[in-house]
């Protein structure tokens, strides 16, 4: 019957389209929208990613985010250092900057000032050039999307010159760097050049990023930090966790994402509900006639089952593929695109959203069927 | 033709349909209308039977009762020596499926099966293989003379095309009772006769009882028994 029931649904080739359709819509919006709103979440904490030999980021107590920050006295470097189970702290720096670009357009950087010496923070995959050469005069680090935007016509390559807030700068190295929530290219320099590209007096320290030496639980030295210091520490996990809640907490982007997914699951659930409807309308009879000849109800569940079942998936694969295919190709083209991605929970998820509108769409269908009287086969 | 008192049959020989005392009406309130006013019908193994009468005189709702399709509000119908009143609605089903084939005024073919697939859906729905129903469909196809169509779908049939679809599939798994409604009604006059011809011929056996409702007086002369149904009773 499950062969019946297959033909039945392939040979009304409209109301299956319609069907697949239907999840499929749902499914590609679900995904596009969710991995976009995961990626933007996940772009929040890029430099905490990039810097990853850091255990511990050390901040002013009302510092909630990597954006908005409250500089520390360059003293505090030092007693961070002096904290039982620090193996080492460097200073880190952010701030924005404006580059002008070879075409002559205008772009808003962010700016990240790295210790002098041990040039820690910079992210460590190396396009072309050698972070070394940081240690020279107005030198920087250009992430690859901030190249291709600074310097458009141009291949990968050292020794090109720019205007960072009206002061020559020098690029060393590209990296590949972890794309930055505003999309806009990002630069890293020393900690002493990046005062002097920012326009910055003395007491411009970011952020103190510290490493443990193993000799203590983690938590156990964050703690230690916060109450010798009296500064606020977090580990690298904490930090970009607490970087996806400011975002959550101070943006309409949840709001405005997760209006589109409910938008989307709703439309998707009215529209494959009422195709699922008409289908079983239009076949009322045809079902009145199989009951009359004796199918069993629990065997007509499983024939809706199997037909819904069966558009679901077909939908939501082709949902699925068509979010793949955005997320794989959309990033090739258009750098703000980068580095968002499909999770696979949200893939899952999406699926389990499929299987919801298809329950809802064959209780909607088998409300009719069940109670269809066989006898009306007879009447005309 | 012999006809014979229905009432004094019922009680001589055992039947393969017997409804006794039918009573069944619909709406409720001021608006119910008494079809069956203990109509008493019985059906014999190996004999054609119509069930004849004006419209609204209760010809299909007596042949839904018969077929276990509906239930009446008072009587007893027996099918098979199995009283249908008793059965629950799976059971009956069950029943239905086994011993009871429906031929339909308007044929009811699933409209994206083909004619082989339409005519093998009782024998897949009581559990055989989709090849081996598919088999006998074709020869049951082959014996009522449009084998040829076999793949075709119901649209690329012609009304008579389609009603002999609908015996296969009603005569597929060898039912002991066949219940037909009008089932020369949406055919024009010859192709009615060569359905009813055909069905004379194939389905009337021993062991087999077949019900025919109709209007159609030019089909009359193949019937073994004629039941006269007047105001919700059966005549003679």
């Amino acid at each position: 019957m499950l062969r019946i029931a297959l033909k039945m649904l392939f040979g009304d080739s409209t109301k299956y389209l319609g069907l697949v359709l239907g999840v499929a819509f749902t499914t590609l919006l679900v995904n596009q929208q969710l991995g976009i709103f995961l990626g933007l979440l996940s772009r929040s904490g890029s430099a905490i990613s990039d810097a990853v030999e850091v255990d511990i980021w050390v901040m002013d107590p009302g510092v909630e985010t990597l954006d908005v920050v409250l500089p520390l006295r360059e003293t505090e470097l030092y007693r961070v250092r002096g904290v039982n189970g620090v193996k080492w702290a460097v200073p880190f720096f952010r701030g924005a900057g404006t580059v002008r670009t070879i075409d002559g357009d205008v772009e808003a950087t962010t700016v990240y000032g790295v210790d002098d010496v041990s040039l820690i923070g910079v992210p460590q995959g190396i396009v072309v050039g050698d972070i070394r050469n940081l240690r020279r005069p107005n030198a920087v680090v250009v992430d690859e999307d901030g190249f291709r935007r600074i310097f458009p016509s141009k291949e990968f390559q050292t020794g090109l010159e720019f205007e960072l807030n009206d002061r020559r700068a020098i690029v060393v190295a590209v990296v590949k760097a972890s794309p930055s929530f505003s999309s806009g290219p990002v630069l890293y320099t020393r900690y002493s050049e990046a005062l002097l590209f920012t326009n910055n007096g003395r007491n411009q320290l970011s952020f103190i990023l510290a490493k443990s030496d193993g000799s203590r639980n983690m938590l156990k030295l964050r703690n230690d930090i916060c109450q010798q210091i009296g500064l606020k520490a977090v580990t690298s996990n904490e930090f970009k966790r607490a970087n996806v809640q400011f975002v959550i907490d101070n943006t309409g982007i949840p709001t405005s994402f997760g209006t589109v997914v409910a938008l989307g699951a709703i439309v998707g659930v009215c529209v494959v509900g009422l195709l699922t409807n008409l289908f079983v309308i239009e076949n009322l009879r045809q079902f009145a006639s199989l009951k009359a000849i004796g199918v069993r109800n629990s065997r007509i569940i499983k024939m809706v089952f199997v037909q819904t079942g069966t558009a679901g998936i077909v939908g939501w694969a082709i949902g699925l593929g068509g979010a793949a295919a955005f997320f794989q190709f959309a990033g090739q083209g258009d750098p703000s695109f980068r580095g968002f991605y499909l999770p696979w929970y949200v893939a899952t998820g999406s699926a389990a959203l499929a299987f919801f509108i298809m329950l809802v769409a064959s209780i909607i269908g088998l409300r009719r069927l069940l109670f269809i009287d066989p006898a009306i086969v007879f009447r005309g | 033709m012999e006809i014979r008192d229905s009432k004094q049959v019922l009680k001589a020989a055992p039947s393969i349909v017997a409804c006794e005392c039918i009573e069944k009406s619909f709406g409720k309130g001021q608006t119910r209308t008494r079809v069956l006013r203990g109509a008493t019908f019985a059906a014999w193994e190996g004999e054609l039977t119509y069930i004849v009468g004006p419209s609204g005189c209760g010809k299909t709702t007596l042949i839904s009762v018969a077929g276990g399709l509906l239930t009446p509000d008072k009587g007893i119908v027996s099918v098979c020596g199995t009283e249908l009143t008793r059965l629950p609605s799976q059971k009956l089903a069950d029943f239905r499926l086994k011993n009871i084939g429906f031929v339909f005024q308007q044929f009811n073919l699933l409209p994206s099966l083909s004619a082989v697939e339409n005519a093998a859906i009782p024998l897949v729905a009581q559990g055989e293989s989709y090849g081996k129903a598919a088999r006998r469909a074709r020869s049951l196809l082959n014996d009522l003379g449009i084998e040829s169509e076999a793949t075709k779908r119901p649209s690329q049939l012609s009304g008579g095309q389609q009603q002999r679809v609908a015996i296969a599939r009603a005569l597929i798994h060898n039912p002991r009772v066949l219940i037909c409604d009008e089932p020369t009604a949406s055919l024009d006059a010859s192709s009615g006769k060569v359905v009813m011809e055909l069905l004379r011929e194939k389905a009337v056996e021993p062991g087999r009882a077949v019900v025919v409702v109709t209007h159609d007086d030019r089909i009359f002369p193949l019937a073994d028994r004629i039941a006269e149904m007047a105001d919700g009773i059966v005549k003679n």
